[in-house]
């Protein structure tokens, strides 16, 4: 047991740390900085960036244009990327249907898909969810029936993350009702957004933004090839995908990111006022997060480290997904605790680079703490809830 | 970054395994610490004929130059054993003041012995006024000609009842609480002055209050530095607070086993309880406790290794961990297995008292967590 860097390691670092120092596109950095909203735009160039340098398919197989870093250096990279505050990888093309598709699809379709999921030039989307079938994935009913060679899609897709910006859509389906086990009857499918057939329908979420749609499948046709892997198997191939996905949404490097930014914002007068760091309440409740974290750093280290030792990612890996939102969701109440009264003025509009100075209510990003609070109460109920994870654990690991 | 044991950490692991599985069930366990030592002296003897009394020691020293990631590794399975026998108090503590500060003769005198498992020892560092402050030592030491007299008095000395040397460290210069000034000084439970009144404690074992009256030492029996004590005492209590989490550790792992194991098989409205909901998400949250606890044991125990500067962060973020989740995890194995749990009979409920006696030592969860707020 050894927890020190090779001087090959501390290299890369700093080849990560660099390309973020000198590379990163300064407006993006200060938009990250100012907590000012993404664009669409700005989150294509971001990765098209990593691309250019080899480093977007960070999971991805060597052959299929990987970088083939080993649990080291991936963590080095997430480490560095969060530390300079990048803004997440969108997962659902890099991290969802790629692996997915590099994994289950054949060859015509790893041809056809792969290299612009790896370029960024296709936004994707998840369509898993639907309004009767949430923590009961299983039970969704949007189906597609064959006609000739292709499949007519009939249903409703829900909560589907930035389904406004997206090219194309992957969605488990029902190929079959007339199976012994529901599960049995899902297959994997991928989805042209510009279909006649498909609408997008915002939902508005509880701080006031448009991150989430409600989609809507009216005799969508699709050509038979574009169902991945094998008929009836969709329901596997998701599962696995979710497996592999929730050892990367502990998202410990930034949570550690902010609270460094959090203990850093504490030493300070805001406003003349008292330091918050004198509070002592306040700062026990910062290092209990942090020894948490710190666990939870380890716990997917050891976890990373199983996996390229050639085992799954079992289901451990729900440890990482509740404890990891958990914790997010502490950081987003200390933050907003910081605030006192200036987590109130709910004045989302003032975060543009032209606002006028001289009219901008609270310091920094203080009026934004009660909105991400409000926003990520999600963490805890999306890609599986919780309890539901929780359940797999019961099931899994404990054999109960 | 490296996770994996080397061949020697596994043969240990390996033959501490097979000692518990063996030779120490809880039967035995629980007649050892009965008796008037409150430990077995055969054990013992195995356990130095084993080399595991060896293990932190140079090996100039007849060590084996083992590590915290070596020490952590036995006092986890030491935990799932629930061994009483004082490994603790002589190796760790005792041994640990020896072998960073003790001279040649000094070492031949007594290192040597306790390593061959023959002399018993104990490092007296809490005063009955100073909680968790290992500065707070108002036991004094004074020149009397080429000797030192101690007076004053201590508390809950692990072992110290069946220990023939006592370890102390007394105030030779500076304020009551001053980290300058102390000094450490191997007191012969023989010498005159020396009263110790020994008892049981709730986890099955054993300690004593000693007061030292008047008790007349030569210079021989200073260990380091005079006035330089503090910084060899804050290490080994470091050292110290690592090995009782990693027992922590061992003990939450087997309490969250032998708790699911119940639930599978305790039959309640017809049914297995573990099939109830409520109960599998509290039996999954022990889990997870258990897991990040590992995590941090694995952090702290590395970090220690490498001498990083996180090492007193890692030492403090584990205990607290320990503190707390140590107590939910005890508590909870206590409450699922209704009321057997509550009963002398069930070895759960004697894991749960230990895991609660290692919370209260080394600094609890609330002064780890204010040293880790101040940041």
């Amino acid at each position: 047991m050894d927890v020190t860097l090779t001087a090959d390691d501390i290299a890369f670092r700093d080849e990560v740390r660099a390309f973020f120092r000198d590379e990163f596109p300064d407006d993006i950095r200060e938009k990250q900085d100012r907590g000012i909203p993404l664009e669409r735009e700005d989150m294509v160039r971001f990765q098209q960036l990593l691309h250019t340098k080899g480093w977007a398919g960070v999971n991805w197989p060597v052959e299929y244009g990987g970088t083939g870093w080993n649990i080291v250096q991936k963590y080095i990279f997430s480490s560095e990327m969060a530390m300079a505050n990048a803004p997440d990888i969108v997962p659902f093309g890099l991290g969802m249907v790629g692996p997915v598709i590099y994994t289950f699809g054949n060859e015509e379709q790893k041809q056809r898909f792969l290299p612009d999921i790896l370029a960024s030039n296709v936004w994707w989307c998840q369509g898993y969810s639907e309004p009767g079938s949430g923590s009961d994935l299983a039970s969704l009913k949007t189906k597609a029936d064959r006609d000739g060679d292709e499949w007519v899609i009939n249903g409703t897709k829900t909560w589907t993350t930035l389904g406004q910006y997206a090219d194309w859509i992957f969605c488990l389906v029902r190929t079959s009702s007339d199976v012994a086990r529901r599960q049995e009857g899902i297959s994997f499918i991928l989805v042209d957004m510009q279909s006649p057939g498909v609408t997008v329908n915002p939902i508005i979420t509880i701080e006031g933004g448009h991150e989430v749609n409600e989609i809507h499948f009216e005799n969508v046709r699709v050509p038979a090839n574009n169902l991945v892997g094998e008929e009836g198997k969709g329901w596997t191939y998701g599962k696995v995908l979710l497996e592999h996905e929730r050892t990367g949404t502990a998202g410990v490097h930034r949570s550690a990111f902010r609270l460094n930014k959090l203990r850093e914002q504490a030493a300070k007068s805001v406003r003349g006022g008292e330091p918050l760091a004198n509070d002592r309440n306040f700062m026990r409740k910062v290092a209990a997060v942090e020894v948490e974290l710190k666990a939870l750093e380890f716990t997917e280290l050891r976890t990373l480290a199983a996996v390229s030792s050639g085992k799954a990612p079992g289901a451990e890996s729900s440890i990482l997904k509740f404890k990891g939102t958990e914790i997010q969701q502490a950081i987003d109440t200390l933050f907003m605790e910081a605030a006192g009264y200036y987590a109130l003025p709910f004045v989302p509009h003032q975060f543009r680079f032209d606002y006028p100075e001289d009219e901008f209510i609270g310091e920094g990003s203080e009026t934004t703490t009660a909105l991400k609070y409000f926003n990520f109460r999600k963490a805890s109920i999306y890609g599986g809830s919780n309890e539901i994870q929780r359940n797999i654990v019961a099931k899994h690991v404990l054999g109960l | 970054m490296d996770f994996s044991l080397n061949d020697i950490q596994s043969m240990l692991l390996d033959s501490v395994q097979k000692f518990i599985n063996n030779d120490y069930d809880f039967d035995k366990r629980q007649s050892y610490s009965d008796s008037e030592q409150g430990f077995s002296s055969e054990v013992w003897t195995t356990f130095a004929e084993l080399g595991w009394t060896a293990i932190p020691f140079d090996e100039e020293d007849g060590g084996i130059g083992g590590g915290p990631v070596d020490l952590m590794i036995v006092m986890e399975q030491f935990g799932r054993g629930m061994i009483v026998e004082p490994y603790l108090a002589n190796i760790v503590l005792a041994g640990g003041v020896l072998r960073r500060v003790a001279t040649t003769e000094q070492k031949s005198r007594w290192l040597e012995p306790l390593i061959g498992g023959e002399l018993q020892a104990a490092l007296a560092f809490v005063e009955p006024q100073g909680r968790y402050d290992i500065a707070n030592v108002a036991t004094s030491a004074s020149k009397e000609g080429d000797d030192w007299v101690i007076n004053g008095s201590k508390s809950v000395v692990f072992n110290g009842g069946n220990a023939g040397l006592l370890i102390v460290p007394a105030r030779t210069s500076g304020e009551q609480s001053n980290t300058d000034g102390i000094t450490l000084f191997a007191v012969e439970t023989g010498a005159d002055g020396v009263n110790i009144q020994s008892y049981k404690t709730v986890d099955g074992h054993q300690a004593a209050d000693i007061s030292f009256d008047g008790v007349k030492l030569p210079d021989t029996n200073r260990l380091g530095n005079v006035d330089g004590g503090f910084a060899v005492l804050d290490a080994v209590i470091d050292d110290a607070t690592l090995a009782v989490c990693a027992e922590a550790v061992g003990i939450m792992r087997i309490l969250t086993e032998k708790t699911v194991e119940y639930s599978k098989n305790r039959v309640q409205f017809g049914v297995p309880i573990g099939s109830f909901q409520a109960l599998q998400h509290r039996m999954v949250d022990m889990f997870t406790a258990c897991e990040q606890t590992y995590s941090l044991l694995v952090w702290a125990s590395m970090t220690a290794s490498a001498g990083g500067d996180d090492a007193k962060r890692a030492v403090s973020s584990i205990k607290y961990q320990v503190g707390t989740a140590g107590r939910k995890v005890g508590e909870e194995a206590v409450q699922l297995h209704g009321g057997m749990g509550v009963t002398w009979e069930l070895d759960v409920a004697h894991y749960f008292k230990r895991l609660t006696a290692i919370g209260q030592i080394l600094g609890n969860a609330d002064l780890h967590l204010d040293r880790l707020a101040a940041g």
